[in-house]
């Protein structure tokens, strides 16, 4: 309350010079007696309620920003059309809709793989990304050859590295014929450290 | 109204507020706080940075209030800001360029604190927070590129993707935390969104803070001279009493040079943006089409660069740990020296080594543009044979040339300073190898080159060999050697090309030539 009173009187005999008014003024706090005991007290409790709470909402923040880390995503069995749309010694470039897709996804959902097929009934599907830092890797008929653009792996027809950075050959999905359609194995996106 | 009292109603409601905020306390010594009288046009690069990163948030913010941070229709909305929404593209063009703006001047603010050893006592944690601003800076580059969501954003993310699953135990969590999933889609664009425009402007919004405070706390370091070296015990009595002799006010002394090169910048933007246009989109972000040919954005052509350079057997632990001992390096470059001199012409290693790095990145980046580990992938059916190598040719060796193409050895090989440069250019193939060494080579392959042994029949191969064979100057004898020096890999494309025209080349040049 005295503080306020000396506030204003300064306030007003300020008026009218140019010392800046109360800058600088009022800011020294009041020298209270410390309460210790009761302010320990409270002082350990505030901060124990607040890393209470702070606890409780820390875990579906981190829990809602971590999930994608823990979730199991299954992969599953998906159509890529009719086995007579492989021919015999040939490679063929084959498109799917991802079976693991969000709502807003958009075109992303779209996934691309080559089919080989070795000779009637036996299949080769490789995935789209090349084995070094995931690139599309296209298919050369003529020399047999698969190619990336990124920073130059080649793959043989069977998917074995040519040459080039690659530490290894292409990813293969697992594939079966239900029905005369081949059905492959398919969602995670391949990568090194667990095959598609 | 007389003068005094029309000084009294604008001096009024100025008192009121700083009565109430104190803005002009505050803001007296950020103008007028003493800067050395030598700081001179070096010292105009972070001003610039600073300007950049302003116009980076006006841009940012109103191209937030028409952009999609959706994967479904990111794309479209830039195509429709682009092409829709008045001087929309400008907006886009302005953000793009004002980006690469900020990266350069960044990079040149802090080569010139390395080379004047201005992180020397007591500005060490003015350095390293400029290393954290400068790692929020490219995170904000690689994500803006994301932003873009194309081909080169989706195969970008991928790389990424790529490069943190081969994080051991780890690196499935990981890519999924980076992904939002098992997959590129819609979250991986949200999360990069979400670090795009709240995380990393907030971060670098606290830094700048943090940076400028310590600015104001340790003063603008003198230009460096020889002899005149730091000692922490006695340096900052020393530095203050020099800028209450011979300092100048920031305002308006140095900041008039800040303002005349930000000036000169922001109009270059304009100029720039303006000219050049926005950066992409590129194609549409759908992975079936894969006719792409995925590039990085300039800040980070270096590093592309470099994993395509590393030797395979140890990228994995390269590419995982060379980023965290860079950083530390960084970081540490305070801790290693910070005191004595600082003046270049005493410190010729740490000179040395800031030209190293600065090359090394440079050449990096030169690598990465030109790509030449990369196949041409239209080689084969683009590019025309060059005449010289067919003129007056058998009917064999015109069928090699066709064969030649048909292959697509032409991804891989120059003729005529066109095609591949993954391999040799194939254009003097016969001074160096014997037909039976071709033979070998094409069939079993080898120093990273595929075999073709299965995939070209006997006649094919026969006249693939009966082509190359020809392939020579013409004042030159064939390679009749065995066992002759098989070619080496031509990896730089700074190595110049043959000029060799098929007709009569100089002396000296096919001499030059061959000896290599």
């Amino acid at each position: 309350m005295s503080d306020n009173t000396n506030a204003e009187t300064k306030k007003e005999g300020c008026a009218g010079c140019d010392c800046g008014g109360g800058v600088g003024a009022g800011g020294s706090l009041p020298a209270v007696a410390p309460q210790d005991a009761r302010r320990g007290f409270m002082f350990k409790f505030g901060a124990g309620l607040l890393g209470i709470g702070g606890l409780l909402a820390a875990v579906p923040i981190v829990g809602y920003i971590v999930g994608p880390a823990r979730s199991r995503y299954r992969n599953e069995w998906v159509d890529l059309g009719a086995t007579t749309l492989y021919p015999s010694g040939q490679t063929r470039f084959a498109t799917f809709l991802n079976p693991i897709r969000q709502p807003t996804d958009g075109d992303a959902a779209k996934t691309a793989c080559w089919v080989r097929c070795v000779e009637t009934g036996k299949f080769q599907v490789f995935a789209i990304n090349c084995a070094h830092l995931g690139c599309p890797v296209r298919w050369f008929e003529q020399s047999k050859l698969f190619m990336c653009p990124c920073h130059g792996g080649v793959y043989y027809q069977d998917g074995t590295r040519a040459a080039g950075p690659p530490p290894r050959g292409l990813f293969e999905y697992k594939w079966k014929v239900e029905g005369g359609k081949l059905l492959i194995d398919a969602g995670r996106l391949p990568g090194l450290e667990e095959s598609v | 109204m007389n003068r005094e009292a029309l000084i009294q109603i604008v001096k009024q409601p100025v008192q009121w507020i700083e009565e109430r905020t104190g803005v002009i306390a505050f803001s007296t010594p950020l103008l007028f706080h003493h800067v050395p009288r030598s700081a001179k046009w070096w010292y105009v690069f972070g001003s610039a940075t600073l300007m950049f990163f302003t116009i980076q948030i006006v841009t940012g913010v109103c191209l937030g209030t028409m952009y999609a941070p959706s994967a479904s229709n990111a794309w479209e909305s830039l195509r429709y800001i682009d092409e829709e929404i008045p001087l929309g593209w400008m907006l886009r063009a302005l953000h793009g360029w004002s980006s690469s703006a900020m990266v350069v001047m960044m990079a040149i603010h802090m080569l010139q604190v390395f080379m004047h050893g201005s992180f020397k006592f007591p500005r060490e944690l003015n350095w390293i927070t400029g290393v954290f601003l400068l790692l929020t800076v490219l995170a904000l580059a690689f994500t803006g590129q994301v932003m873009r969501w194309d081909q080169d954003a989706y195969w970008g993310l991928g790389i990424g993707a790529a490069i943190v699953d081969r994080v051991p135990v780890f690196g499935d969590q990981m890519r999924a935390l980076m992904l939002g999933g098992p997959i590129i889609g819609g979250e991986t664009l949200n999360r990069f969104f979400a670090l795009h425009v709240f995380i990393l402007p907030g971060a670098a919004i606290g830094l700048v803070g943090v940076h400028m405070t310590l600015i104001m706390k340790n003063g603008i370091s003198e230009m460096p001279k020889p002899g005149e070296i730091v000692v922490p015990s006695t340096y900052r009595k020393g530095f203050e009493e020099r800028m209450q002799k011979s300092g100048v006010p920031f305002f308006p002394d140095a900041a008039q040079r800040d303002m005349v090169f930000c000036g000169v910048c922001l109009i270059l933007l304009v100029f720039l943006a303006a000219y050049y246009g926005p950066f992409g989109p590129g194609g549409m972000p759908d992975p079936t089409l894969i006719n792409t040919n995925p590039r990085p954005d300039y800040p980070f052509m270096w590093i592309f660069g470099a994993v395509s350079l590393l030797p395979p057997a140890s990228e994995t632990a390269i590419m995982l740990i060379s980023p965290v001992v860079g950083i530390a390096i960084l970081v540490a470059v305070p801790f290693l020296s910070n005191s004595g001199e600082r003046a270049p012409s005493r410190r010729p290693g740490m000179m040395l080594l800031a030209v190293v790095v600065v090359m090394a990145i440079v050449a990096l980046t030169w690598e990465g543009v030109t790509s030449p580990w990369s196949p041409v992938m239209d080689g084969w059916s683009a590019l025309p044979t060059p005449t010289q190598f067919v003129k007056g040719r058998t009917p064999l060796q015109m069928q090699g040339a066709v064969v030649f193409q048909y292959a697509q050895c032409r991804n891989c090989h120059e003729l005529g300073g066109f095609g591949g440069k993954r391999g040799p250019a194939l254009d003097e193939i016969a001074t160096r190898m014997s037909p039976d060494q071709i033979v070998r080579q094409v069939q079993q392959g080898g120093g990273n080159m595929p075999a073709f042994g299965k995939n070209l029949n006997s006649a094919q191969m026969t006249a693939i060999v009966g082509f190359l064979s020809t392939l020579r100057p013409a004042n030159e004898a064939d390679s009749t050697i065995p066992g002759a020096q098989l070619p080496l890999p031509i990896k730089s494309p700074l190595v110049l090309n043959s000029p060799f025209t098929g007709t009569g080349v100089p002396a000296e040049i096919s001499a030059g030539v061959s000896s290599r």
